[in-house]
């Protein structure tokens, strides 16, 4: 236990002598950037990780569940969040904010769409998409064996945004069931298990995305988007998502005071949709690791990060 | 008639008979309270149970801490102040064994500050070559265990290190070497305790149900909001599912020490401490190291579940490659966690069997020759290392380190056969699919749900009665009625549905694969390494595949449930059929009966008792999985847990959710062992 004391002890003496001469710059105590489990968040870590490094601060990473890191946020054991999706994690994010101990940094130039998705080749099999009405008219073809008959929208994990795909359909009057993977692989082993036999599907998906590359797909078209017009919010329900919906950054409390110059720096930071499309393709097509994905992009793309410093 | 009314049997016809009556009588429309309990003040549990952990640790026992660098006063509670340092103690020694593997700076830091880190770049741990720590298991495997535990050490440490898994594998051997020596402390800890002190014992028995059954993502959220997000906390939730089987097997191991032991040991004057240590323990020793190799499969059972909340590894590297659909990646990653897990077994049997040579009297460079030759060639390895990167600056140098994009791979082998299966068995499989689906399974789930509470609760006190009398009726009754009272009833007939569809399906499959390989010694052998090799192997790995063949349906978590549930079928099913006792089968042979016969009449029914046990385990198993089904999709209770994950009253909900799921295990659990005790007292095998 003396032994343990001292650990303790030495630490906070230490951080008491070195700490009190940097009362402006940036502790040198190391950033934590989380590290979720899709890879453009993964990459965009690492190089958020290299410009913070560039103006001389420590960082680590540590993996942690996208949903659950809202909480670690709030409680200073991870300092920043960097990429949080408005239809996927606004909930989180909001009941943290809520709850308080996190701030928002604002949004990512990329505006962000997600929504019901099919792969290129289920166009050919339903012309007439990208309509709804024509997704609707062949509603068999997306029948399943648990379905009933109707078509299957295989959704995203029900707490992502459950209840307005249920409201969306019904009031729709749709011939379509919704179906709620538990995760995003989930959705991803079953895209390709239907691209394999040409199947046709129809997904929930996001843009940006690994998806966008490739032979690609499109969104349905729903009925347009205006403020109010979800069940939730009032409305009849008659719409799709918002065509543009955010990407935000958040931080710790604390941050503004304890690493001025690296929050001023994330609150700039501001990746386009291309940027996050690039940092995705390093690795998923090119084959290389995260962190030397993020490496190449900090190389290849030094004029857009080095005006936010 | 006294006959018929005792006779267990007919009782239990006319329990079910009542129970259908009931179901009949009851109808959803009508049936109120008798159908489903209506909202009740139970149901604020899960708010109360989260505010009052909120209380805990925010608001409780106020103290002020200084934040010398701010230069602010804030507000902290002593239990967040308690759970953070004791977090921290937890990580600087798990960083301490991944610096001393890996190299960093953070051990550095512990003694200096970050500042001094900044300043002093030489001020930091550098990385051992891998060839260091190869050859270093090479030389432990043969100090243990001889020639052949040497082999497999460094050859799986070289496989590692030439599949470019180096760093993960470390990582993960870091939290594992802390996570395990903890729980087995603890565990053997709380065991003597608990022997020596029955009050303590009886407390802690219902703890460490419930800790063993609790599916572990139930309480990953309190966990990160005590002890924070990090490599500690993926320890701390490993130790809370670990050390339950340690306390257990080390209670059992020091009851099964015979008096005369106990009595030789008071005669030679022992004091209580030398009597525990010197005598007890050691003859405890076979229960006591099943309970640490049970230690170290449970750690590395929790390595990817654990990198949910912050733990680096392999677990982590397997999460991210299944999410970008890289089986072969993530079979490779899963294989590194197995050999991790049976080298460990190995090395820490060796050691614990390994007789000190009290009588030796070697000179110094004898008696530490290994530890001698380990520094000759850590030395020499560095010096290789060394000079190479000296020599060629700019080339990858393969003698220090292989980076995973460097190292070999087998991966798009293991690709290109997933997707032949994949492409070749689609058709085929789809037909069955439907089948399955329209005729079993929705039918099936939707009989379930039809269930009136009333009807249920009878049905399942009425088993527990006819089982153990009235304690297990009462038990039974309180473990099911606690589910019915929450708002998940519906949820919990879901799981259940699924959990007894897979059990039935994994015993048939596990219980005839057992009982034909325990007819042939070699079979036994190979089928008991095959169980051992797939429980520790990461069951996330099967549910990507099976998605792929059979969508996101019931179908595939049940598939995925079946696969890892046959693994304790099998294994109690040979067990108990190897142990029944030789004298008792030459008796049946002897008596004529030929080999089927004696199988049927004899082994069988001897062995039922232990099978049972591994049906238990087989339910147990199946509810964990079932839990775990929810990544791929499911509507029960798993789904509910997840979703608590990004909740704000999370925590109560997770919590609540984690005892419904235990609460069915533990009530089954129950039923079987009462049974089964019964039975052995009946044959005469305890």
């Amino acid at each position: 236990m003396i032994f343990l004391k001292k650990i303790a002890v030495s630490t906070a003496v230490s951080s008491l002598v070195l700490g009190a001469s940097m009362a402006q710059a940036d502790s040198k105590e190391p950033i934590v950037i989380p590290t979720h489990n899709w890879t453009s968040q993964i990459t965009m870590a690492y190089v958020i990780g290299g410009i913070f490094e560039s103006i001389g601060d420590n960082v680590s990473y540590v993996p942690a569940d996208s949903q659950a890191v809202y909480e670690s946020v709030r409680n200073g054991d991870v300092t920043i969040s960097h990429e949080i999706w408005q239809s996927t994690f606004g909930k989180s994010f909001n009941n943290a904010l809520d709850a308080g101990g996190i701030i928002d940094v604002g949004n990512h130039a990329s505006p962000t769409q997600e929504e019901w998705w099919y792969p290129a080749y289920v166009g050919e099999l339903c012309p007439g998409l990208p309509s709804w009405k024509a997704l609707n008219d062949c509603s068999e073809l997306f029948a399943t064996a648990g379905s009933g008959g109707k078509g299957r929208y295989l959704d995203g994990p029900m707490d992502w945004h459950g209840q307005e795909t249920l409201d969306r359909i019904k009031a729709l009057d749709m011939d379509f069931t919704a179906k709620f993977a538990g995760s995003s692989g989930a959705l991803w082993a079953e895209l390709e298990s239907a691209k394999k036999d040409n199947r046709a599907v129809v997904i929930f998906n996001w843009s940006p995305n690994f998806t966008d590359a490739g032979e690609g797909g499109s969104f349905v078209e729903f009925p347009e988007y205006t403020p109010g017009c979800k069940m939730s919010d009032g409305g009849d329900g008659k719409c799709g998502s918002p065509p543009a919906g955010w990407l935000k950054k958040a931080a710790y409390y604390q941050m503004p005071k304890k690493w001025p110059t690296a929050y001023k720096v994330f609150n700039n930071i501001s990746f386009t949709k291309s940027d996050i499309g690039n940092m995705a393709a390093l690795v998923d097509i090119d084959g290389l690791s995260h962190e030397e994905a993020a490496e190449k992009w900090l190389a290849d793309n030094e004029a857009t990060w080095k005006k936010w410093l | 008639m006294h006959y018929f009314i005792h006779h267990k049997w007919v009782q239990f016809i006319a329990l079910l008979a009542i129970f259908f009556v009931l179901v009949m009588a009851i109808s959803p429309v009508s049936g109120g309270n008798l159908w489903r309990f209506q909202e009740n003040i139970f149901w604020l549990l899960p708010d109360t149970l989260n505010n009052f952990l909120k209380y805990l640790i925010n608001d409780f026992w106020l103290v002020e801490t200084y934040d010398i660098e701010l230069d602010l006063t804030e507000e902290s509670t002593m239990i967040k102040e308690f759970t953070r340092s004791l977090s921290g103690v937890i990580l600087f020694f798990i960083n301490l064994i991944r610096e001393l593997l890996l190299g960093g700076v953070k051990t550095v830091v512990t003694f200096t500050s970050w500042d001094f880190i900044s300043e002093h770049p030489w001020a930091r741990i550098p990385a051992l070559p891998w060839t260091a720590v190869a050859s270093g298991a090479f030389l432990m495997g043969h100090f243990l265990g001889g020639r052949k535990l040497s082999i497999l050490a460094g050859g799986s440490i070289i496989y590692i290190a030439v599949f470019g898994q180096w760093t993960p594998a470390m990582q993960t051997l870091s939290f594992v070497l802390v996570a395990v020596p903890l729980s087995v402390f603890l565990g053997l800890m709380m065991g003597v305790f608990a022997y020596k002190n029955k009050t303590f014992k009886i407390i802690l028995t219902p703890l460490l149900n419930v800790a063993q059954s609790m599916p572990h993502f139930s309480y990953l959220i309190p966990v990160v909001v005590f002890f924070g997000i990090g490599d500690h906390a993926g320890a701390i939730s490993t130790v809370i599912f670990a050390t339950p089987p340690m306390i257990r097997l080390t209670i059992l191991g020091l009851k099964k020490v015979s008096p005369e032991v106990l009595e030789a040991g008071l005669m030679s004057g022992c004091n209580p401490r030398q009597l525990m240590f010197k005598v007890l323990i050691p003859t405890a020793r076979h229960d006591i190291l099943i309970g640490v190799n049970q230690v170290i499969m449970q750690c590395l059972a929790m390595a990817v579940i654990a990198s949910f909340i912050g733990t680096k590894g392999l677990g982590y590297d397997l999460l991210v490659s299944l999410n970008r659909l890289n089986i072969g990646e993530a079979l490779e990653l899963g294989i590194s966690i197995v050999l991790i897990a049976i080298v460990l077994d190995k090395l820490s049997l060796a050691w614990a069997n390994k007789q000190a040579d009290y009588f030796a009297d070697l000179p110094f460079h004898l008696h530490h020759k290994y530890s001698l030759a380990f520094f000759g060639i850590l030395v020499v390895t560095s010096a290789i290392a060394y000079a190479i990167s000296l020599f060629f600056p700019d080339k990858p140098n393969y003698l220090y380190f292989i980076s995973d994009t460097q190292g070999l791979t087998t991966k798009n082998f293991w690709d290109t056969i997933v997707d032949w299966i994949i492409t070749s068995t689609y058709q085929s499989v789809q037909s069955f699919n439907v089948f399955m689906i329209t005729s079993i399974l929705v039918p099936m789930k939707e009989a379930y749900l039809a269930m009136p509470v009333a009807a249920t609760l009878f049905l399942v006190t009425g088993i527990g009665y006819l089982v153990g009398g009235l304690r297990s009726a009462i038990i039974v009754a309180a473990f099911i009625g606690f589910i019915a009272l929450t708002p998940w009833w519906d949820r919990a007939l879901i799981t259940a549905y699924m959990v007894t569809f897979s059990t039935v399906t994994a015993v048939i499959i596990g219980c005839t694969v057992g009982v034909l390989c325990s007819r042939n010694t070699r079979a036994t052998r190979v089928i008991l390494l095959v169980c051992d090799t797939l429980q520790t192997f990461p069951s996330f790995v099967y549910l990507i595949p099976v998605i792929m063949l059979f969508g996101v349906s019931d179908l595939s978590v049940l598939i995925a449930v079946t696969v890892y549930a046959t693994i304790p079928a099998t294994r109690y099913t040979v067990e108990g059929l190897r142990n029944v006792p030789q004298s008792l089968q030459e008796a049946a042979s002897m008596s004529g009966v030929n080999p089927t016969q004696r199988l049927l009449h004899v082994e069988l029914p001897l062995a039922f008792p232990h099978i049972m046990l591994g049906i238990n385990q087989t339910i147990i198993f199946s509810l964990f999985m079932v839990i775990i089904g929810a990544f791929i999709g499911t509507d029960d209770l798993g789904q509910l847990i997840m979703q608590s994950l990004s909740r704000s009253n999370g925590m109560g909900q997770g919590i609540i959710l984690g005892l419904c799921v235990a609460f069915i295990g533990l009530a089954v659990d129950h039923l079987i062992h009462t049974w089964s005790d019964q039975r052995k007292q009946a044959l005469g095998i305890i």
